[in-house]
């Protein structure tokens, strides 16, 4: 699992990536009462907005970690955005992307490094 | 957040988990551990303990008569303070010439005296406007020593009776002073959620332990400001600065309920408040627009400054707006033009560039269940 600095654990399955919010950022949101997910087949650039997500107290959006397509993407929240706080970093997952290179992945932090971040 | 101020209780909401963030000057919780929604939720079923105390307490105290006092305070409200029995609270509004409104406020009628309690926001300025038009006929006390504590929910009457018996005979806008391990409560039975309860003013020395013995309760449960906003909104009351300022009339804001009789057109004492001319002409004639609540169709939420169009023709803006938990949907309110006012009018709100159905529906969104 590696993370970025905008909170995001970001998983290797097959030739995807799969992106989600640690249970810090969840945290930080609170409640999450809405979920917009973003087209599959569409192309992405890293830093691009993909996800919109409400909770009771504000918008906050996601954005993409890497350049690459979105594939497939978690229609599950949309129906039961508080799976977001219930398992953040399991059932929750926002999208998977499919891109060119996963050694894209290197730059983003391991899990001891994001520790020290939150901490 | 070093130059905000710090509330009396300060160290209980830390000691309770309490999220501190800014708020009208003050620093505030939030929420709690348990999160905004549940907060929502447990004041709803049980029962929620709110820290109001950045609100502004105001003692008017008549330098003649309570009635000559009365009729100087309604100088500057469209609302009748003369006919407020002793033992009573009401809802009042400061309006300005232009028929805007200035804050909006409680006052209550305490036999000799009358108490006032106003946005904390509003507070100083409000001191000041009172200062400068009722002092020929009142001494003003800006009461600086007392917390203010709401107890809100369908619990409340049945905890704060086990402290204080003598509070399970009120009302809904009865006040009373009961005295609680000797220390003087003003109490009176309302709130700002929809529910149920109290706003209980105490001496700042005791509160901490009065605020312990509430939450000792097992039906008691600390709220957060984010509870606090998403219950007034569910119940449709206004949030000043929000949905109600110097640029809304009362008849704008749909608070004609709080112009009484005595007041208006035929009344006995019509008119002769500030922006009389306005309010009594958009009373007789109907105002431009309206606030009234929204219900977003789908489920992104549409905050605050969502702009509304029918067709193409914008018609107004959300003033406030969120997930209502009660509800389990978004809610919002907001002013229109009054063609568009009529409950289920199909309205679009503009949410991230797209525009998206909400209607047109009655407030409040979430029955209220006061205690008449």
């Amino acid at each position: 699992m590696k993370y970025t600095e905008e909170h995001e654990w970001l998983r290797v399955e097959g030739d995807y990536v799969v992106v989600g919010i640690t249970e810090h950022a969840a945290t930080q949101l609170g409640d999450v009462v809405f979920v917009e997910l973003p087209e599959t087949e569409t192309m992405v650039a890293a830093g691009d907005e993909a996800v919109v997500i409400e909770s009771v107290k504000a918008a906050s959006d996601i954005l993409a970690p890497v350049d690459g397509e979105i594939v497939e993407v978690n229609g599950k929240l949309v129906d039961n955005p508080g799976l977001v706080n219930e398992d953040p970093t399991g059932a929750a997952w926002f999208f998977k992307m499919k891109v060119d290179d996963l050694s894209v992945l290197d730059q983003f932090m391991d899990e001891d490094e994001y520790n020290d971040l939150i901490a | 957040m070093s130059d905000l101020l710090r509330l009396g209780l300060h160290d209980l909401h830390v000691s309770l988990g309490g999220k501190m963030v800014p708020f009208a000057g003050y620093e505030m919780p939030v929420q709690y551990p348990a999160g905004v929604m549940k907060e929502h939720q447990h004041t709803r079923s049980a029962a929620g303990l709110f820290d109001v105390s950045h609100m502004g307490q105001v003692i008017l105290r008549p330098k003649g008569t309570m009635a000559d006092l009365a009729l100087a305070f309604e100088a500057l409200m469209p609302v009748d303070v003369l006919g407020l029995a002793p033992g009573r609270q009401r809802y009042g509004l400061f309006t300005n010439d232009a028929g805007g409104i200035l804050d909006d406020l409680m006052f209550a009628n305490r036999g000799d005296h009358f108490f006032v309690v106003v946005n904390a926001a509003c507070k100083e300025a409000d001191v000041a406007h009172m200062r400068a038009h009722l002092s020929s006929v009142t001494e003003i006390d800006f009461v600086q020593n007392r917390a203010l504590l709401a107890l809100q929910g369908p619990k409340a009457g049945e905890v704060l009776a086990r402290l204080i018996p003598d509070t399970a005979a009120m009302r809904f806008m009865d006040v009373a002073r009961p005295v609680w391990q000797g220390a003087e409560l003003w109490v009176s039975r309302s709130g700002y959620t929809g529910e149920d309860g109290f706003e209980i003013s105490i001496p700042e020395a005791r509160a901490e332990a009065f605020a312990k013995a509430l939450l000792a309760e097992a039906e008691v449960l600390p709220i957060g400001l984010g509870a606090r906003d998403s219950l007034r909104l569910e119940a449709g009351l206004c949030l000043y600065g929000h949905d109600i300022d110097t640029s809304t009339s009362p008849v704008e804001a749909s608070l004609t309920w709080a112009i009484q009789k005595a007041r208006r057109a035929g009344g006995d004492r019509e008119g002769g408040f500030p922006g009389a001319a306005r309010i009594l002409h958009e009373l007789a004639n109907g105002p431009a627009r309206l606030r009234v609540g929204l219900a977003p169709e789908g489920r992104a939420p549409m905050r605050e400054g969502t702009a509304l169009f029918a067709g193409d023709e914008g018609v107004g803006t959300v003033t406030s707006g969120g997930f209502g938990p009660s509800v389990e949907a978004p809610v919002a309110m907001g002013y229109v033009t009054a063609s568009n006012s009529k409950t289920g009018t199909a309205l679009m709100g503009e949410v991230r560039g797209k525009r998206l159905p909400v209607s047109v529906c009655d407030l409040p969104f979430h029955k209220t269940s006061y205690k008449r």
